[in-house]
């Protein structure tokens, strides 16, 4: 929990070996998106790092986490294992879920992450059942849901919060604004005064922060995190943010004006991270061997799960219900 | 033995799992306070508590997602969409959560959820209220789907659906609500994907689900009555699990099978049926398979109309007879 930690800049620099962990996986999963070996979609995070790092640095293991389709980094945050994770992208047994999930269904329930999602804003209602379980069993317990921009217009955003409001559920909603669902500029497709109106409008607290500060998604994160768990009821962050990439891996975003992307580049949250750390008095060799080690790592995962088999063809009968095998013909 | 109607046995299954099992949850809309608005669950809310038995918002797809995060961790939930037709509304939660959780997860958690619903028409709702969607379910891996016929049955096959580790659709025909019957005593479960041997006949086997089998069963006594034509009549009671090889034996024994479906014609969960036999035995038939269903069409409201449309007793004791000569 942030607010034990005696050794500050410690602490934020094994943050930001998270955030470099992510963008390392990213990297190494898009490249390996284009080079063939990852197939289906890749949706990356870089950019986006600061979020998922800052608010589950306040969370317990134990604590719960939903996600949506840009969910890998919210899986690596998490505690998920990015070895398994980019087996699981190569399809390979010994992936987080045997190669039957991919790249949108990392979900490791040993770590609370009860799963990335296809479908926008699903993961909104699934964490209010999942609060209200907490609640019902009486545990301490809280859970995260993270949203995009693009999921606040979906019915089930809506279903939820005032699901989780009407009920006082010990729910988070993490919405990552940046600002473009898909390929559409979110603004110009929604209506009202935004996700924290929203949010208000329902009677859930709910803050917009700059989200590529990772101190300050650490710093609000542990505020808010501590307020739910001692009962407060939902509350909603929104954090700014940029999508560096495209949509997903193939996407080369070119719908966007380049004048944009560079003034993002600057306000990305490694850059800035970097420079708080050298101000603490980290040094710079210190940071560039993070940096090669977060790389190596990934290339070793790369390299794993090149190796690693195929799931054998009995495993897509397995894990459907306990009804048989669907493959014995009639016998459904 | 206890007399129960249909809808009392709704309840009743629901009690006997909640004071077995304290993880046992129950919610929808209209559920707690007022007991259901087909008054299902009456009394559920004064002996539980409702922390345990919960109105919900009029948030369908809420209801099922939230039932769902639940299940996932640690809880029993029973969550009611008050009309089949409503599970269009939220059909992503069953199609392309629940159903897939533990198959995305390999096998992480499972999800063990009962979707309990009125289906079916008789009721003069018109056609959004009256449509029978067992086969929307049934086209969907990952879900069981159980519709039963009889107060005992609503009770023991709750009761199972209830104890399964996995997303069950649980559809309640609202026509039947009325009936009554004997349940057991006691403690009564049944076990999930068995069919049910109602009358063995020896010329013919009608195969049939939810409020198509008293009228199965009505047409058969006629057609022994009438002219001498003895029918087994199957209550099918679960669509998956199926349970072919009790209907596969008892149509390989008469030699003709007639399906009973109260779901519109097309893609009917007769086809499918008709298909395994088909294919398991098509030389130890002795006629054409024969089905017979609402006709691929939206349900009127109108009384004359409704009733023409969904099989009655005359329509399936003509039917059979016809398909004897």
């Amino acid at each position: 929990m942030a607010q034990v930690q005696t050794n500050e800049p410690a602490r934020i620099f094994n943050m930001y070996k998270k955030m470099l962990l992510i963008r390392a996986f990213e990297e190494a999963a898009a490249e390996n998106f284009h080079a063939g070996n990852v197939r289906g979609s890749v949706h990356q995070y870089i950019g986006e790092e600061a979020i998922a790092v800052g608010i589950c640095e306040n969370l317990r293991n134990d604590d719960l986490l939903t996600s949506y389709h840009r969910g890998h980094g919210h899986s690596i945050a998490k505690g998920a294992d990015p070895r398994a994770m980019m087996l699981e992208l190569f399809g390979r047994v010994g992936g987080t879920s045997g190669g039957k999930g991919g790249s949108m269904h990392i979900a490791d329930f040993s770590v609370g992450m009860l799963g990335a999602n296809g479908v926008i804003a699903d993961g909104c209602t699934i964490s209010v059942g999942a609060a209200q379980a907490i609640k019902l069993l009486k545990q301490d317990k809280i859970i995260v849901n993270f949203i995009g921009d693009g999921g606040i217009n979906r019915g089930p955003f809506m279903e939820a919060l005032n699901w989780a409001k009407v009920y006082e559920l010990p729910v988070l909603f993490v919405c990552e604004n940046n600002q473009i669902a898909a390929t559409t500029t979110t603004k110009t497709v929604t209506a009202g005064d935004g996700i924290e109106a929203r949010a208000k409008s329902y009677g859930i607290p709910a803050i917009t922060i700059d989200g590529n500060d990772l101190l300050l998604v650490d710093r609000t994160a542990a505020r808010i995190v501590d307020e739910i768990r001692a009962g407060s009821g939902p509350q909603l962050i929104q954090a700014m943010t940029y999508r560096l990439k495209g949509h997903y891996a193939h996407d080369e975003a070119l719908y966007r004006n380049p004048s944009e992307v560079e003034s993002a580049l600057k306000n990305e949250p490694m850059p800035r991270t970097e420079t708080w750390l050298k101000d603490q008095g980290v040094s710079i060799e210190e940071i560039e061997k993070a940096k090669d080690e977060a790389k190596k790592l990934m290339a070793n995962y790369v390299s794993d799960a090149h190796e690693a088999p195929w799931p054998d063809i009995s495993d897509a009968f397995t894990d459907v219900q306990d009804v048989g095998s669907p493959a014995e013909g009639t016998n459904l | 033995m206890a007399e129960l109607t249909y809808r009392e046995a709704v309840a009743d299954g629901i009690r006997q799992e909640m004071k077995r099992d304290e993880n046992v949850v129950f919610l929808g809309e209209d559920i707690a306070a007022a007991g259901g608005v087909f008054k299902t669950t009456v009394g559920l809310l004064d002996e539980f508590g409702p922390i345990r038995v919960r109105d919900t918002p009029i948030s369908e797809q809420a209801i099922l997602g939230a039932a769902m995060g639940a299940a996932m961790t640690g809880l029993r939930p029973i969550a009611e969409i008050m009309f089949s037709d409503f599970l269009a509304v939220c059909w992503d939660i069953v199609a392309n959560q629940m159903a897939k959780a533990r198959y995305m997860t390999d096998g992480q958690i499972s999800v063990p959820l009962v979707v309990r619903t009125a289906n079916g028409g008789g009721s003069r709702f018109g056609a959004q209220h009256s449509q029978s969607v067992e086969n929307w379910a049934m086209a969907i891996p990952g879900i069981k789907v159980v519709a039963p016929s009889s107060p005992a049955d609503v009770k023991g096959l709750l009761a199972a659906a209830i104890r399964d580790d996995n997303p069950v659709l649980f559809f309640e025909q609202k026509s039947l609500y009325a009936i009554k019957g004997t349940v057991p005593d006691g403690e009564h479960i049944e076990e999930l994907g068995k069919s049910k041997v109602l009358r063995q006949g020896s010329d013919v086997t009608i195969v049939a689900l939810a409020l198509m089998v008293p009228r199965a069963l009505e047409a058969a006594d006629r057609l022994q009555e009438i002219d001498g034509i003895s029918a087994t009549v199957i209550d099918v009671r679960s669509l998956v699990p199926l349970d072919t090889s009790t209907i596969l034996s008892e149509v390989s024994r008469t030699g003709r099978m007639i399906t009973v479906e109260e779901n519109p014609r097309l893609c009917g969960w007769g086809a499918e049926l008709s298909s395994i036999v088909a294919e398991e035995m098509f030389f130890d038939l002795d006629g054409p398979i024969v089905r017979i269903t609402t006709p691929h069409i939206p349900l009127a409201s109108a009384d004359h109309l409704e009733d023409l449309m969904i099989p009655s007793v005359d329509r399936i004791y003509e039917e059979v007879r016809k398909s004897m000569n």
